[in-house]
C-alpha cells in the first residue's frame, strides 16, 4: 500500500465532507465504546491484567532474541520452517517462492495487517496469483479495490448500501432481484463466493496474532472462522506475522488474549481461537502439509532500545482507534496507510519514515483518551510528542509555525516583560471587543476565527490587576 | 510538646495560567476567594507566565524546559501550587518531571513541585476537604470534563460534589462529558477542520441538553467551545467552574459582550 499520510489535511477534509462515511463513523463510535464499557464493568481485575499484559511484552523485548530463537526451534521441531525477513520485498519473495513450488494459482487468505504493510496482494496479483480475501470486511474492501480504513474492522467505513451495491457489481452470475438488504443475507452471498475457492486454493496465507515460543505454535483470534478453513483446507499454511508478537508461553498468550477481545469488541473472547502447531502429522484427520512462518522485522529491531520500544507491546485491538475523537471525526483513511488511528500516529512515522507521516503525530489534540484505554497501557501521546520533538529537531516543521513559537518562548522565558507586554496587549483588545464581546476575525488568528469566533478578554491582565489590589491594600 | 499543634494555614501559590491571566482576571480572583474560604493562606509570585505546553507539545523541549525552571523557581517555597486548570497542573505534575528525569538538580526539583500541584477543585475537595461552597446560582447548568484533568488528574466527581451544593443550582449532565471539545491546544489552529467538526459535535450536545450555562475547568476548552457557540448564534452562556463556586458572576459571560474590568 502506497502511504498518502503526507495528504492527512486534504485526506482529512475529503472524509469530514462525506456524509456517508459520517453516519458510519457515527454508528461505530458507540457501538465499540458501548460494548467495551460493558465488558470491562464485568471484569473486575481487568485493572491487574492490564499490567500483567504489559509485564509480559515488556519482559519479552526485552529478551526478545532469546525468544525468537526458542519460537524457531520449535517450529522447525513441529516440522515447520522459519523464514526471516528483513524489508517486505524479501517477505514477499519467500512467499512467492513458496507459492510457485506448489505452482499455486490463487492463494486464500485470512485477515493480516501484515500483508498490507508489505502489500503483499498486488505483488501476488503481477506475479500471475490471485489472492482472495476471506475475512467479509476484507473480501468487500478488495472487490471495492479500496485499502482497510480500521484494524479489526477493516470495512467500517462502508453502509450496508455501499456493500450491496458492490456485490451487484461483481457477482453479476447471480439473479438481480435477490435480497441483499440485511447483513445476514450479504454474509451467505459472500460465503457461497468464496466456498468453492476454499477449496481451490492450494495456499493459505494468515496473518498471527501471537507467536509462542514455549510451544512454536502461532495464534489467530477471528469473528468468521474463515481463519480456520484458510489454514486447514490448502496444502500449504504460511503464517505471516511481525517478530513482536512473540509471547512466552501459552499462557502468556491466554492472559493476553482477555485483553484483546474485551478491549476490541467488548467480547469476552473472539469468537474462533486458532492454535497451529507445524503441519498435519501421520494421525491429523486434516491440515496443511506444509507449514511456514515468515516474520517480518520491517523496522521493528530498530525500535528496540529507543524511545518508541514500548509501541511494540501493542497488539492491535483497535480500542485506541475506538474511543480517539480524530479518529472517530476522519476515519481511517485520511491517515493515509495500514495503520490508522491513534497507534498509526506512533508507528506509521517508524515504518514509512516521519517526512511521509508527521501529519499524524501532530493531529492530536493529546486528550488521552488512546491511553487510557489501552490494554497495553502504551503511552501513545507521549510517543506522539517523541515525534514531534524529532521533527523539531530535524526542522520538518513549517517555518511561520516554528518563528511564532520561538517568538513566544522568548517572552513566555522573561516574565517582566512578558507581562508588560501583554498588559498593553490585552488592554488593547479588551477595548476593542467589549461592545460584542468576541471578534469574528483577528489578525494572525485566522486558524482560530475561520470555525468559530474568538472571545474578547476582560481587558486588564490578572497580573496588573492583582498587583495594583495589593499595593491598595 | 504539645498534642496537637493547631493547623497552620497552609501556603497556596496560585498558578495562574497564561489564558487566566490574559483572557479571564476574574477566574483568577475566583480561584483566590476559594482557596481563601477553604483555610488557605494565597500568593501569586510574579515570576510566572505560562506553563510551557505550546513549546512541549510542539517538541520543542529546549525552551520548555527553560520556561518550567523558572516555573518551579516561583513556585518551590509554597507548601501547595494549585491552578485553574487540568491541563496546566497536570503539565507541572506529570510533565516536569518527565522532562527532568535524567537531570540530577532539576529532576528532584521538578519532582518536589510536581507533587504538590493540584488542580483547583481537586484541590479544595480532596486536600481541604471542601463539602461545599457558599454561592448562590439560579439556573441549569452542564458540565464538560477537560481531558488533562479528567485523565491525568482523575478530576470527575470533585466538580460535580461542590456544584452540588450550590444554591439554585441545577446540574443536567452532558452526554460524551468525556469527549474531547477539539481545542489541543495548537491542534485548533493546524487542523482547523477537525477541530471545528469535534467542538460542532460538542455544541450539538451542549444545546440539545437544554441547560442555560456551561461550566468547565479549563480555559482553553471554554474560549473553544464558547467561540463556537456564539458563532452559531447560541443562547448559552459559558464561564469557568470557579466562577460559580465562588460566587462570583458578575462579570459578562465567555464572549459576551460587556464592561470589561
Ligand atoms: S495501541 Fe493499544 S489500544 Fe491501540 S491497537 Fe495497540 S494495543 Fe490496542
Amino acid at each position: 500500500m502506497q502511504p498518502t499520510s503526507h495528504s492527512f489535511k486534504e485526506n482529512a477534509h475529503t472524509a469530514l465532507h462525506d456524509e456517508r462515511l459520517q453516519r458510519a463513523l457515527g454508528n461505530m463510535r458507540a457501538g465499540f465504546q458501548d460494548k467495551r464499557r460493558a465488558a470491562i464493568d464485568k471484569l473486575p481485575e481487568f485493572e491487574a491484567l492490564r499490567d500483567q499484559g504489559r509485564d509480559i511484552k515488556n519482559h519479552t523485548l526485552a529478551h526478545l532474541d532469546y525468544y525468537l530463537e526458542r519460537f524457531e526451534r520449535r517450529v522447525t521441531e513441529n516440522g515447520g520452517h522459519v523464514h526471516w525477513a528483513r524489508t517486505p520485498q524479501e517477505a514477499r519473495e519467500k512467499i512467492l517462492e513458496i507459492c510457485r513450488s506448489v505452482e499455486a494459482k490463487t492463494v486464500t487468505k485470512g485477515k493480516s495487517m501484515i500483508a498490507e504493510e508489505i502489500a503483499l496482494n498486488d505483488f501476488l496479483e503481477e506475479s500471475g496469483i490471485e489472492p482472495i480475501e476471506t475475512d467479509l470486511g476484507e473480501y468487500i474492501i478488495q472487490i471495492r479495490k479500496e485499502p482497510p480504513s480500521h484494524i479489526i474492522a477493516p470495512a467500517v467505513h462502508l453502509n450496508q448500501s455501499d456493500v450491496e451495491e458492490s456485490f451487484r457489481k461483481i457477482h453479476t452470475d447471480l439473479p438481480a432481484d435477490r435480497p441483499l438488504s440485511e447483513p445476514r443475507q450479504l454474509l451467505d452471498e459472500a460465503r457461497a463466493k468464496l466456498r468453492n475457492r476454499f477449496i481451490k486454493a492450494d495456499v493459505g496465507i494468515t496473518g498471527a496474532n501471537f507467536l509462542i515460543a514455549e510451544t512454536g505454535s502461532t495464534v489467530i483470534v477471528t469473528n468468521e472462522g474463515n481463519g480456520d478453513l484458510t489454514q486447514t483446507l490448502p496444502r500449504i499454511h504460511i503464517v505471516l506475522a511481525s517478530l513482536e508478537k512473540t509471547v512466552p508461553t501459552l499462557e502468556d498468550a491466554a492472559t493476553i488474549m482477555r485483553l484483546l477481545a474485551r478491549s476490541a469488541t467488548g467480547q469476552e473472547m473472539s469468537v474462533y481461537t486458532t492454535f497451529s502447531t507445524g503441519p498435519r502429522r501421520p494421525e491429523d484427520l486434516d491440515g496443511p502439509e506444509q507449514f511456514h512462518v515468515v516474520l517480518l522485522d520491517n523496522g521493528r529491531s530498530a525500535m528496540l532500545g529507543t524511545e518508541f520500544q514500548e509501541m511494540l507491546r501493542c497488539i492491535r485491538c483497535s480500542a485506541c482507534m475506538n474511543h480517539c475523537p480524530v479518529y472517530s471525526v476522519v476515519g481511517g483513511h485520511a491517515y493515509g496507510w495500514v495503520y490508522p488511528g491513534p497507534m498509526g500516529a506512533v508507528l506509521t512515522p517508524t515504518l514509512v519514515g516521519v517526512e511521509e507521516a508527521g501529519h499524524l503525530p501532530n493531529a492530536s489534540t493529546f486528550c488521552g483518551r488512546c491511553e487510557s484505554v489501552c490494554p497495553m497501557r502504551i503511552p501513545l501521546p507521549k510517543m506522539m510528542r517523541h515525534w514531534r520533538k524529532r521533527e523539531y529537531e530535524r526542522k520538518l516543521s513549517p517555518a511561520p509555525y516554528r518563528s511564532g513559537l520561538a517568538l513566544w518562548a522568548f517572552f513566555a522565558k522573561r516574565p517582566a516583560l512578558y507581562q508588560r507586554l501583554t498588559g498593553i496587549a490585552m488592554k488593547l483588545l479588551g477595548r476593542f471587543g467589549r461592545d460584542k464581546g468576541r471578534f469574528r476575525s483577528l489578525p494572525l488568528a485566522g486558524g482560530w476565527t475561520s470555525v468559530r469566533d474568538m472571545p474578547a478578554p476582560q481587558g486588564r491582565t490578572f497580573q496588573e490587576l492583582y498587583r495594583e489590589k495589593k499595593g491598595a491594600a | 510538646m504539645v498534642e496537637e499543634a493547631p493547623q497552620k494555614k497552609p501556603r497556596v501559590g496560585l498558578f495562574v495560567t497564561c489564558l487566566v491571566d490574559l483572557f479571564r482576571p476574574s477566574v483568577g480572583f475566583a480561584a483566590i476567594r476559594l482557596l481563601e474560604q477553604a483555610g488557605c493562606t494565597v500568593e501569586v509570585p510574579e515570576a510566572q507566565t505560562c506553563c510551557g505546553q505550546p513549546a512541549y507539545n510542539s517538541g520543542d523541549f529546549a525552551d520548555t524546559k527553560d520556561i518550567a525552571r523558572n516555573t518551579i523557581r516561583a513556585f518551590e517555597g509554597f507548601d501547595y501550587v494549585v491552578a485553574p486548570s487540568g491541563s496546566c497542573a497536570g503539565m507541572l505534575r506529570e510533565h516536569y518531571a518527565e522532562l527532568f528525569k535524567e537531570d540530577a538538580e532539576w529532576g528532584p526539583r521538578a519532582h518536589h513541585v510536581g507533587h504538590r500541584t493540584y488542580e483547583l477543585v481537586s484541590f479544595l475537595v480532596d486536600v481541604m476537604g471542601m463539602k461545599g461552597v457558599e454561592a448562590h446560582f439560579d439556573g441549569t447548568v452542564t458540565y464538560h470534563d477537560s481531558c488533562s484533568g479528567l485523565r491525568e488528574l482523575g478530576v470527575k466527581q470533585q466538580p460535580r460534589s461542590l456544584l452540588g451544593s450550590v444554591e439554585g443550582l441545577k446540574l443536567k449532565e452532558l452526554p460524551g462529558a468525556e469527549t474531547c471539545c477539539g481545542f489541543g491546544g495548537t491542534f485548533c489552529i493546524k487542523y482547523p477542520d477537525i477541530s471545528d467538526r469535534m467542538v460542532s459535535d460538542k455544541a450539538d450536545d451542549i444545546v440539545k441538553t437544554g441547560a442555560e450555562t456551561l461550566l468547565a475547568g479549563d480555559l482553553g476548552c471554554l474560549l473553544n467551545m464558547a467561540g463556537k457557540l456564539k458563532r452559531r448564534g447560541e443562547k448559552v452562556q459559558v464561564r469557568h467552574v470557579a466562577e460559580v463556586l465562588a460566587g462570583m458572576t458578575d462579570q459578562p459571560a465567555i464572549g459576551e459582550p460587556g464592561r470589561g474590568s
